[in-house]
């Protein structure tokens, strides 16, 4: 555990949000966001400052105390509002070197923006859907990303940066009560800005998008077991390995106008 | 007898060293948290209660009652008629007759000590208990002897040198096991400890042919103090009493021989776990006990202190876990001690202070405390067992005769057919009835039995807002765990919602409908039927006769098991031991299948869901499993279908 001795120096924050259970729709820790908690917990131990941006009355927070927190820090503010402002200039003027968060919250817009939006306001690369921090070695992170059917990526990542955290990073431990209710508040008020857009908004239940059945061809059981692990075979595209980085740029670049993402 | 002051000198100094070890000892017991018991009361009761409670237990093994009854009876009278003849030196030859006739018995008594030990079964402790009737021997022996000039039989001072220097050692030996040992920890410790704590004991209620057996709810407002603790951490968390209790224990091991754990090679004894407690509240290592280990571990290892965490060194966590909180060993101990209670308070700290109960257990606290049921169900599908039963609801309709309290059944499709069955008879008794439908929430029962009495608090107390809407008389269940909590564990909340209500086990409420002749049975003609009492309904409860009643009432003659009763074997279901599953050398199901295949019976009645889940858990071939709720629904006789065969009967006429 030598990678952890050295990151016990590092700041590292995790940034929690108001969970909701799939069953029940009650409020609780939420499930990615208690696993950024744990893999903060691993890394930094007892130095992981754990952030939220909200009510500092809220229950869910108590549960995410209770994985052994002696603290966490409220940005006290409407829960409705855009977090990503305060977030960041309190990111910014923390000198956290490392911030964990979901992949997507489990209530609100759950667009999964929170983690890109904040790396594009500090200027800092994010790694989204890590599975794990391997190492932090000279100001530099190995760090694995979860790819589809268990699949891992190992990527090296300068210090700082954003991660989110994929639901195949290792499950938070259990919550105990005494903890979670000794835990401490520090609240800071903040303002924020009213996301006017979303006031208008309804909220419904998500309804499952039908699935166009899949005609499995295959007649012996191995065939179908090749059909049901096989990677999804992307059509066209093109792979580029001896080109220059600046080719290799450009060719992302037309294919970004072509899809329309860049106008 | 030459040098006459000397045996007076060393009597006194014999009871003065027991008095400071006495000192001492009751120190270490007043390290534990308050606990509010009459004091004086108590100790009135106490020799009512040796008599009758603690000699109830003892008589079971009646060589053993009537062995302990002369030994420690002989010796109580001998120890007092010493110090009025021999310390007091009062010169009365009754006195001194008393005396003889009162060491005459202990010794009798002590000889058929000496004979139990000969050959002794695995479940006692040897080492120091071992000399232990050696020693009653020497002091009834030797004050014998010494008593005879008193008595005028011997002329005073009759005897060498050589008689008063061995009637010295032996008086020495003899003392020093039963006055200074007494109070400094030797095996006569039991005696001055177990009187006390007959006097002091936390459950008074079970004197006098009482039962206690729901828990004590802990504290929660320690969760928010600073340095507070949830739970036992320490000793020195325990009431004061509780200690009292574990030094009370007599090393019998009828506790370890009736633990299904332990037969099933987990890491768990009673015994060995009450004599951890004992190096813990008085510090030191295991290293002398002499009885059974934990199975598969070593003695020798566990150290401890007042003030030393028990689980880091003393215990391992897996010890406690591996309980299925039966209350087998409490039942059978004469000393009256509260295993279950001990390791309930240990699991609590583990649970709710260290986050870390084991396998299952955190994931089935979380749906638990998310969805109100522990296999984490959208709340809103409670119901959906009995989408075709048309149940009333009390939502709609307020009021009705019975509650039926359908418990967490209703998720699992195995326990969906007793509940159906159950149904099915209500509807034929004409029963009027009700169900709180989604209103009904898990009854907290394997929250509190893994430690989370935070859980099960916030459950009992939603679950008595619901019910104080409604108006009942009665609350039926076919869960012996949900009965408990209901019947014994609810009232210490502040609601009056159970007030007057009756809480019964399906089969006791079954058991009346029978009786009443409300429901009409046909005589069971399968073969033969043996039946398991569930820990929760017989030794939680003492409802062991109605469902054995009901069984006769359908001509079925019972082939008992040998262990039944309030001896009966659990299943392995209980406690949230199927959550935590400590690995064992053999399963608990299928020890108790064993039992029930012995009887030659090929149907086995239960009453309980989480024990027919248990035992049908077993690989066939193997007896048939069924609720009692089944057996009768199939022995039902349709008196609709019969009327309607009538009135066709009078049409073709
Ligand atoms: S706890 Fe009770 S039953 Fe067990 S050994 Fe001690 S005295 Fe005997
Ligand atoms: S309650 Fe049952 S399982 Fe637990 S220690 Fe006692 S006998 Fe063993």
């Amino acid at each position: 555990m030598q990678p952890n001795q050295l990151a016990n120096k590092l700041k590292i924050v995790s940034l929690v949000s108001v969970g909701k259970h799939p069953q029940s729709g009650r409020v609780r820790r939420a499930d990615q966001d208690s696993r950024a908690v744990e893999l903060g917990m691993k890394l930094a131990s007892d130095n992981l400052i754990v952030l939220h941006a909200g009510d500092p009355q809220e229950q869910a927070l108590r549960s995410y105390a209770g994985m052994g927190l002696k603290s966490i820090q409220v940005l006290e503010m409407d829960p409705a509002a855009d977090a990503v402002m305060p977030l960041g200039e309190h990111l910014q003027q923390s000198g956290a070197e490392i911030v964990l968060t979901g992949v997507r919250a489990e209530s609100g817009e759950s667009s999964g923006m929170v983690p890109y939006q904040l790396a594009e306001k500090l200027g800092w690369p994010i790694v989204p859907r890590v599975a794990d921090i391997v190492s932090i070695e000279a100001g530099i992170a190995e760090v694995l990303q979860a790819l589809p059917r268990g699949q891992r990526r190992s990527v090296k990542v300068r210090l700082p940066f954003i991660a989110s955290v994929d639901s195949a990073a290792q499950d938070a431990r259990q919550s105990a009560f005494g903890p979670a209710s000794r835990a401490v508040m520090e609240v800071e008020v903040v303002s924020a800005a009213t996301d006017a857009v979303r006031q208008s908004w309804e909220e419904a239940p998500a309804r499952k998008r039908p699935k166009r059945l899949k005609v499995v061809k295959a007649k012996t059981a191995a065939e179908r077991f090749k059909a049901a692990t096989a990677k999804s075979q992307g059509d066209g595209g093109k792979v580029m390995k001896n080109e220059s980085a600046a080719e290799q740029a450009q060719a992302i670049l037309e294919l970004l106008k072509e899809e329309g993402v860049l106008r | 007898m030459s040098f006459e002051w000397l045996h007076p000198l060393l009597i006194a100094t014999a009871l003065v060293l027991a008095v400071i070890g006495a000192v001492r000892r009751v120190n270490l017991w007043r390290a534990g948290k308050p606990d509010q018991i009459n004091l004086i009361a108590g100790l009135m009761a106490m020799p009512g209660r040796y008599l009758h409670d603690l000699h109830d237990i003892v008589e079971r093994d009646k060589y053993m009652s009537r062995t302990h009854a002369a030994t420690g009876g002989g010796f109580v009278l001998s120890a007092s008629l010493i110090i009025l003849v021999h310390l007091l030196g009062i010169d009365s030859q009754i006195l001194a007759w008393a005396l003889l006739a009162a060491l005459a018995l202990m010794f009798v008594g002590a000889l058929f000590v000496f004979k139990r030990r000969l050959n002794p079964p695995s479940r006692i402790s040897k080492g120091p208990w071992m000399r232990l009737p050696k020693s009653l021997l020497a002091f009834a022996g030797a004050f014998f002897v010494l008593t005879l000039p008193a008595a005028g039989v011997l002329p005073e001072g009759s005897g060498g040198v050589l008689l008063t220097i061995v009637l010295t050692a032996l008086i020495i030996w003899g003392m020093g096991e039963l006055f200074f040992g007494m109070t400094w920890g030797g095996p006569m410790k039991h005696a001055f400890a177990g009187a006390l704590h007959l006097a002091f004991h936390r459950r008074q209620e079970r004197f006098g042919g009482g039962r206690s057996t729901g828990l004590k709810p802990v504290d929660l407002s320690l969760a928010k103090e600073i340095g507070g603790v949830l739970g036992v951490a320490k000793p020195t968390d325990f009431k004061w009493n509780q200690l009292l209790g574990f030094d009370a224990c007599v090393q019998c091991g009828k506790c370890e021989a009736m633990c299904p754990a332990f037969a099933a090679g987990q890491p768990l004894n009673p015994k060995k776990l009450i004599q951890d407690m004992v190096v813990g509240l008085a510090g030191g290592t295991d290293a002398n006990y002499a009885g059974s280990p934990y199975p598969g571990k070593e003695v020798g290892h566990a150290r401890g202190g007042p003030d030393h965490i028990i689980t880091d060194g003393l215990i391992d966590p897996e010890t406690l876990w591996s309980c299925t909180t039966c209350r087998a060993c409490v039942e059978e101990c004469p000393m009256m001690i509260e295993h279950v209670d001990a390791i309930v308070d240990m699991r609590r700290y583990l649970t709710m202070e260290r986050g870390n109960t084991p396998n299952k257990g955190a994931e089935v606290l979380d749906n638990i405390i998310a969805t109100d049921n522990p296999g984490g169900y959208a709340p809103a599908s409670r119901t959906n067992w009995a989408a075709d039963q048309n149940l009333p609801l009390m939502r709609d309709v307020k009021q009705a005769d019975v509650l039926f309290w359908v418990s967490d059944g209703a998720f699992d499709m195995r326990s969906q057919r007793i509940l159906r069955a159950f149904v099915k008879l209500l509807k034929a008794a004409n029963v009027d009835f009700a169900v709180l439908g989604d209103e009904e929430l898990d009854c907290g029962d394997v929250a509190r039995r893994l430690g989370d009495d935070a859980t099960f608090q916030s459950l009992a107390k939603r679950n008595l807002a619901v019910l104080s809407q409604y108006k009942f008389k009665r609350i039926v269940t076919t869960d012996p765990h949900a009965y408990h909590c209901l019947r014994n564990e609810y009232s210490d909340f502040g609601s009056d919602a159970l007030n007057d209500v009756e809480v019964l086990h399906h089969t006791t409420f079954l058991n009346q409908l029978v009786q009443l002749g409300q429901l009409k049975l046909n005589n069971f003609t399968g073969a033969k039927v043996t039946y398991h009492d569930p820990c929760y309904l017989g030794r939680y409860n003492g409802e062991y006769e109605a469902p054995r009643e009901l069984l006769r009432s359908m001509g079925i003659e019972i082939a008992e098991m040998e262990r039944s009763g309030f001896r009966s074997r659990c299943c392995g279901g209980g406690g949230g031991a199927p959550v935590t599953d400590i690995p064992g050398e053999r399963r608990i199901a299928d020890m108790r299948m064993d039992d029930a295949s012995s009887t030659g019976a090929e149907l086995v009645a239960v009453g309980c869901q989480q024990c027919t889940a248990m035992l049908e858990g077993v690989v066939e071939p193997r007896p048939e499993v069924k609720d009692i709720a089944e057996i009768l629904v199939d022995q039902l006789v349709d008196q609709t279908a019969d009327s309607k065969v009538g009135q066709l009967a009078q049409e073709v006429h």
